[in-house]
């Protein structure tokens, strides 16, 4: 084992297969955890936090390495997608259908087989009925309780790997920025910080901080819209069109002060693309927010019949939440406390003070109360950024000329988004890697779903809110 | 505050829709051109529109979304969102269609009853965009459906995606002249 780069939070080493096997051991014991799994020619890597982010990685000159998702299910999927895209075969691996790679015949996929009497299956998506993101939902369900769900994903597949590689290092932060269009910034965040990691650029303090304000602005946005939906489905529509009236407000301030209403491009190497002229706006969006939104709280706090949907309705086991490593708010709402803003401190969060709120009930409800929280926390958050917000320069040269790797985690509003990339000589990019957080949550909801009944599963799957297009790359 | 008053504020507040310029009088003609060389029999003063992402990044679906809310109140001029192909006058399709996606955009389309437009929505809707040059895709609405309006921006912002939606429906009822004098 040969460690070849390193900081206090980040560790990445070359492995022969013992020590691959080793650490899988230790990550199907718990005593680690799955961070990600991914692949490029001849070589698999696998990203482990055991303290620290450690980065191990494996050659398989004949393409052939030892399965992490025998032992350890959470694996199996990214195994699955690591051979559909690079063409290496995990040995042992349980499940040998492939998963991005949808082939000639898209409607030739093996579900799995179902057996019992008075079974039926309800096949959903991938058109759907709303405006939303394309899946295949395969329900089995004895009349009305769902029995099983089976997900089938890789429709939006864009080959964004392949993009990556020989990249400038411009157009792959612009492609980052269009992973997961709703977590731009995150995403941004996290590619431009592994880029800087790999050079030794320190942005300057006052890009960190507008950063840290951007970030911030799109989780509200978020919360924000998820709260409203996901009351709408549960037929609580007057929700959705306050929370509709706040939302707007943050997208218009978003693009006020940086020029964008989602944020698209404004986080770049080296800095940000444009500078905030005056806080203002933000201020009167915090204030408006704290003058509408406890309201609506309330509101939901004491509609009956809404809490009759949500309370109790699509639990997620801590157990199954710490297995999966389920970051975000699905991860929150079943015990598991890690938010990287604080678990892997990147600036400006470890200048602030803000809580990090953890439930256990892991049901709908809980998932929404994480939200509403996150909202408080992250109005004050931008409000002490703008109180301290740093002078001086937004931006500084990024230039790559040599090669180097790199690695970056950050909060997205739906759950930690990590990045991995190498650089080669010519200063382009080699290989990048992105994980959403829904690689994790997607198969939680198929646990969550389980003996609710179907007509729940909008709202179980709107309190998730899963990325499609992140997972799918 | 009690739960009521925030219910009763919200029933006796004023409309949060905000007020629209006029329909863009040129995009409307050319539209409007193009609907009757094609011979399509209008459809009326209203459209129903099916949304296909196609491989979006989700980018446009919210700005779609933000279109349906309070502030820009999409169906007070008529455009309303369906569930199924079968109930579509309009195909909205966004994302660059990628080659998992190719099957279930024609099947839908072929699935909505004539007559039907098609509407290719974001930059990557209309030539792949930022994802041009991908194995993965098969790059825009154009090359797999015959498109009659393309909105571009990415993603377009919903001041956008309503003037282009107006001037589709302004289109469809001037080329049936009975219809828009109503
Ligand atoms: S046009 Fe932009 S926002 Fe829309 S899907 Fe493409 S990348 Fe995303």
């Amino acid at each position: 084992m040969s460690r070849y780069c390193s900081d206090d939070r980040w560790v990445m080493t070359a492995v022969d297969a013992t020590y691959w096997q080793q650490a899988t051991r230790a990550i199907a014991a718990g005593d680690a955890t799955l961070l990600s799994l991914w692949g490029e020619p001849g070589r698999i890597h696998m990203a482990v936090f055991d303290n620290a982010i450690v980065v191990i990685s494996l050659d398989c000159p004949n393409g052939l390495y030892p399965s992490v998702g025998a032992s350890h299910p959470p694996a199996i999927r990214l195994e699955r997608a690591a051979r559909d895209l690079f063409g290496l075969d995990p040995v042992g691996l349980p499940d040998a259908r492939p998963w991005l790679d949808h082939g000639a015949n898209p409607t030739a996929y093996p579900f799995l087989p179902v057996e019992g009497e008075s079974l039926h299956q309800i096949p959903v998506g991938p058109v759907h009925a709303g405006v939303i993101e394309p899946g295949h939902f395969r329900f089995t369900a004895d009349g009305e309780t769902v029995v099983r769900l089976e997900q089938r994903l890789g429709y939006v597949h864009k080959g964004i790997d392949r993009l990556m590689h020989g990249a400038t290092v411009a157009r792959a932060a612009r492609l980052a920025g269009r992973t997961s269009g709703d977590s731009t910034v995150a995403y941004a965040l996290a590619f431009v910080s592994a880029v800087e990691m790999a050079l030794g650029i320190a942005p300057p303090p006052r890009a960190v901080w507008l950063r840290g304000v951007m970030a911030e602005l799109e989780r509200v946005a978020n919360h924000l819209g998820d709260f409203g939906a996901i009351c709408n489905d549960a037929a609580f529509t007057i929700m959705l069109a306050h929370c509709g009236m706040l939302r707007e407000g943050v997208l218009r301030c978003a693009a006020e002060c940086f020029g964008h209403r989602l944020m698209m491009d404004c986080v770049v190497p080296g800095g940000v693309a444009a500078d905030l002229a005056g806080d203002a706006p933000i201020r009167t969006l915090i204030d408006a927010i704290r003058a509408r939104f406890p309201a609506l709280v309330d509101l939901y706090d004491k509609t009956a019949s809404l809490q009759d949907r949500t309370v109790g309705t699509g639990r997620v086991s801590a157990e199954l939440a710490r297995q999966f490593a389920a970051g975000g708010i699905v991860g929150r709402a079943s015990g598991r406390d890690f938010d990287a803003r604080r678990s892997i401190p990147y600036p400006p969060y470890d200048q602030l003070h803000f809580e990090v709120p953890v439930l256990h009930e892991g049901d709908v409800n809980a998932r929404v109360w994480i939200r509403i929280k996150e909202i408080e926390q992250s109005l004050s958050m931008l409000e002490q950024m703008l109180n301290a917000l740093p002078t001086g320069d937004i931006r500084v040269a990024c230039e790559p000329h040599r090669s180097a790797e790199g690695v970056a985690m950050t909060e997205a509003f739906r759950g930690d988004v990590l990045v991995w990339l190498r650089i080669d000589e010519a200063g382009h990019i080699d290989r990048c890697h992105m994980r959403d957080a829904s690689w994790f949550q997607w198969p939680l909801l198929e646990a969550a779903i389980e003996g609710n009944i179907v007509a729940d599963f909008p709202l179980c799957n709107k309190s998730f809110n899963c990325s499609y297009s992140g997972h799918d790359l | 505050m009690t739960p009521w008053r925030t219910l009763a504020r919200t029933v006796l507040a004023r409309p949060a829709a905000a007020p629209v310029p006029p329909v863009d009088r040129e995009t409307a003609s050319s539209l409007a051109g193009r609907l009757e060389a094609g011979a399509q029999t209008p459809l009326g003063r209203s459209l129903a529109v099916l949304h296909i992402d196609a491989g979006s990044c989700g980018g446009c679906e919210v700005e779609l979304r933000s279109l349906r809310r309070a502030v820009y109140d999409l169906e007070r001029f008529g455009v309303c969102f369906v569930a199924s192909p079968r109930h579509a006058d309009v195909l909205l399709a966004t994302g660059p269609v990628t080659r998992n996606l190719v099957e279930a955009l024609e099947l839908a389309h072929a699935a909505m009853p004539d007559p039907k437009l098609v509407v290719a929505l974001g930059d990557c809707a209309v030539d792949g965009g930022v994802f041009k040059g991908s194995y993965a895709i098969a790059g825009g609405v154009g090359t797999t459906l015959p498109v009659d309006l393309l909105i571009s921006g990415c993603p377009p912002a919903p001041e956008r995606i309503l003037a282009g939606l107006r001037a589709l429906l302004e289109a469809n009822a001037r080329s049936r002249p009975g219809i828009s004098s109503r």
